[in-house]
């Protein structure tokens, strides 16, 4: 799960990491009031989950209170990557920036830890300094609870050119692993960690993303969920115990397993066709798991034809089946519907899909290949 | 022979007495896997439906039936206790089924595992079964039969479907295993290849690798530098978007790594065939390995 930068700094604040004076907004009205309160300059702050809003025109940065006021005109309500600003934050920003530098921590699935990434480079995209030089990064790990004092020590000094901000950083970093730990954070990120004129380390801007396997003991990080930044269809089918992730194309796909969903949007993409998303059902023939999957997959205007692409293993095909007849008897779908059951008692379940409208299909293949045509309005 | 599941498996069920526990205890023992008893805390000193002893703790149980491999079915909020509790009773082999474990719990769990000597197999996984043999997990046993092929996945019904595929073209399997799918999983790929290249009736590996990770990228590595026998592989994800978890806590892109095509060329640059579609793979592996009766 995500969340926006103003929230990452809310929390950075609660971990005893600086960050400069900010205050929420969404109306160019409440913009200039925070740019008022603050005085001098201010960066006016679109606030989306997307990355590249600088580069967007989603940040501008101004000397006074009335041409906050235009910034916030101008950014609320902008498009950034097809999402709306509906808030920016305003950042106090009287402080001249000397240097900037980079702290990330991960989870680091290839250490099996976590794992601080540390650059005297801020910024700038970090997976550019990765590839383009990657001796500017210094990192390093730990497999414990525990904060890795030694290493940290070691890397502190070496962020900005000033080694007198050591203990400053050290503070920083202290912080960020707590964070990272006490919230189940899978990302926690300040870049830039800038060094002023007024010899501070201040956090300009950050993010956070979390482990949503951990969201069910972190209630606060749950509500900080900005419910305009969610796939409505993706957050509705998670709470019937189902998987979905939004496509482009227009062949909708229902399949059992997360594996199998994956090979067969391969499997469609591979034959020249465009799958309309990916949607795991879990490994239940409940038939509600199945009503609500058709639902959604009909719900997008884009959608051509349904692929329903399943392979029984404890599971048994004959009840996936009649689970299948179930929903499709309660609701109405016009478009065709191409079925594959492979597996445990898939000739008794195909043999039950005999008399229907549902156009089956004896193999993995053959099935997407006549969704494929059935999307292209072929007769299949 | 075949690797970490065979009739002398002796096999306790932490969690025998929830629905997925007792229900999959059922399927093991009709597929001929020896369990030997089961745990559930505050439920020691019952006898299950099936007649097997229901202890207290890991301990115990491993006191009372000399068991040497547990499975896991417990919810996710507990299952990483479940695991160490079964690593400090030194059960050589734990496979936890259980999706949904908190991440950070899955690095103090797989770090205790380590320290102890034991193998975890998962979390999130389908588990392990050699065919005609034993099997530990929830897999269908119908589906396969004994052979020489050995096959390992990150998922749980595409590998089903390969299996399925492969049994359809008369290819037996020596042992077949999902590692799991979530980014921190107790044996990787890298780590259970060694024990196919060492088991002599395994002629030849079907891997089934996903996005996300560079698990992958690590093992063709190793395929390249250290292994003899021949390695089969495919690799889901390809039209997976940018920074969406597809099923899988694990199966993401981020920031341009993990994707399929880093995977693809990594088997490829060390001579290891990746198919584009699963008939593709199953055909692949059934020409050159199927046995010529």
């Amino acid at each position: 799960m995500k969340i926006h930068e103003y929230q990452a700094k809310d929390l950075f604040r609660d971990y005893g990491i600086p960050v400069p004076p900010q205050r929420l907004a969404t109306t160019p009205e409440e913009v200039e009031a925070a740019a008022r309160e603050f005085g001098g300059t201010v960066a006016v702050k679109a606030q989306v989950h997307v990355g590249g809003r600088g580069k967007a025109g989603g940040i501008k940065v101004v000397a006074d209170a009335a041409a906050a006021r235009d910034a916030g005109e101008k950014i609320l309500g902008m498009d950034i990557k097809g999402i709306t600003v509906k808030k920016v934050a305003v950042v106090e920003s009287d402080a001249e920036i000397v240097e900037e530098a980079y702290l990330g921590i991960i989870l680091d699935r290839a250490v099996k830890g976590i794992s601080f990434i540390c650059s005297a480079d801020g910024g700038v995209d970090i997976e550019e300094v990765a590839a383009k030089t990657p001796e500017r990064i210094l990192t390093f790990h730990t497999t414990s609870d525990a904060f890795p004092e030694e290493q940290a020590r070691e890397v502190a000094g070496r962020l900005f050119s000033k080694a007198e901000t050591a203990a400053a950083v050290l503070d920083v970093m202290r912080g960020l692993f707590k964070l990272f730990r006490e919230k189940d954070c899978s990302l926690a990120e300040i870049n830039p960690l800038v060094l002023n004129n007024r010899d501070e380390v201040v956090a300009l801007d950050g993010k956070i993303n979390f482990d949503e396997n951990a969201l069910y003991r972190q209630a606060d990080i749950l509500e900080l969920r900005d419910m305009d930044e969610e796939d409505i269809n993706e957050i509705e089918a998670k709470e019937k115990g189902l998987s979905f992730v939004q496509l482009d194309g227009d062949i909708g796909c229902m399949v059992n397993g997360a594996g199998l969903a994956m090979a067969t949007m391969d499997m469609i993409n591979f034959f020249g066709g465009e799958p309309a998303n990916f949607l795991d059902v879990g490994g239940s023939s409940n038939p509600d798991k199945v009503v609500h999957a058709f639902k959604l997959l009909t719900s997008n205007p884009k959608v051509k034809a349904i692929l329903v692409n399943i392979f029984g293993g404890i599971t048994r095909c004959d009840d996936i089946a009649r689970g299948i007849l179930e929903s499709y008897a309660q609701i109405d779908i016009a478009l065709p519907i191409v079925i594959r059951l492979g597996g445990t008692n898939a000739e008794e379940g195909m043999a039950m899909l005999n008399d229907t409208p549902l156009i089956t299909a004896s193999s993995f293949e053959s099935a997407v290949k006549k969704a494929i045509a059935a999307a292209k309005g072929e007769a299949v | 022979m075949s690797i970490l599941v065979d009739q002398q498996t002796r096999l306790i069920v932490q969690g025998i007495t929830g629905r997925d526990g007792s229900f999959h205890t059922k399927q093991m023992l009709a597929y001929g896997t020896q369990v030997v008893g089961g745990v559930t805390p505050g439920k020691g000193g019952q006898t299950t439906e099936d007649g097997l002893p229901v202890f207290n703790s890991v301990a115990e149980a491993v006191a009372e039936t000399q068991a040497n491999a547990t499975v896991i079915y417990v919810p996710a909020r507990f299952a990483a206790a479940a695991i160490k509790e079964a690593a400090d009773a030194s059960v050589p082999l734990i496979v936890c089924i259980t999706e949904g474990i908190p991440v950070l719990d899955m690095v103090e769990a797989y770090h205790h595992v380590q320290k102890q000597g034991c193998r975890l197999i998962g979390p999130n996984c389908p588990g392990a079964i050699s065919p005609g043999k034993a099997k530990i997990g929830i897999m269908p046993g119908i589906i396969h039969i004994p052979g020489r092929m050995g096959v390992i996945s990150r998922s749980g019904t595409l590998t089903y479907e390969i299996v399925h595929a492969l049994t359809e073209r008369g290819v037996g399997q020596s042992t077949c295993i999902g590692v799991g799918g979530d980014p921190i999983v107790g044996s990787s790929f890298r780590d259970l290849l060694p024990l196919f290249e060492q088991d002599p009736d395994t002629d030849a590996v079907v891997l089934i690798g996903e996005i996300g990770g560079d698990e992958e990228e690590r093992t063709a590595e190793f395929i390249g530098s250290e292994m003899s026998k021949p390695v089969y592989a495919y690799i889901v994800g390809q039209t997976a978007p940018e920074g969406k978890r597809m099923g899988h806590a694990g199966a993401i892109v981020s920031g341009g790594a993990g994707t399929a095509a880093s995977k693809i060329q990594a088997f490829s640059d060390v001579g290891v065939p990746v198919a584009r579609t699963i008939d593709e793979l199953a055909d692949t592996a059934a020409k050159a390995h199927r046995p010529s009766a």
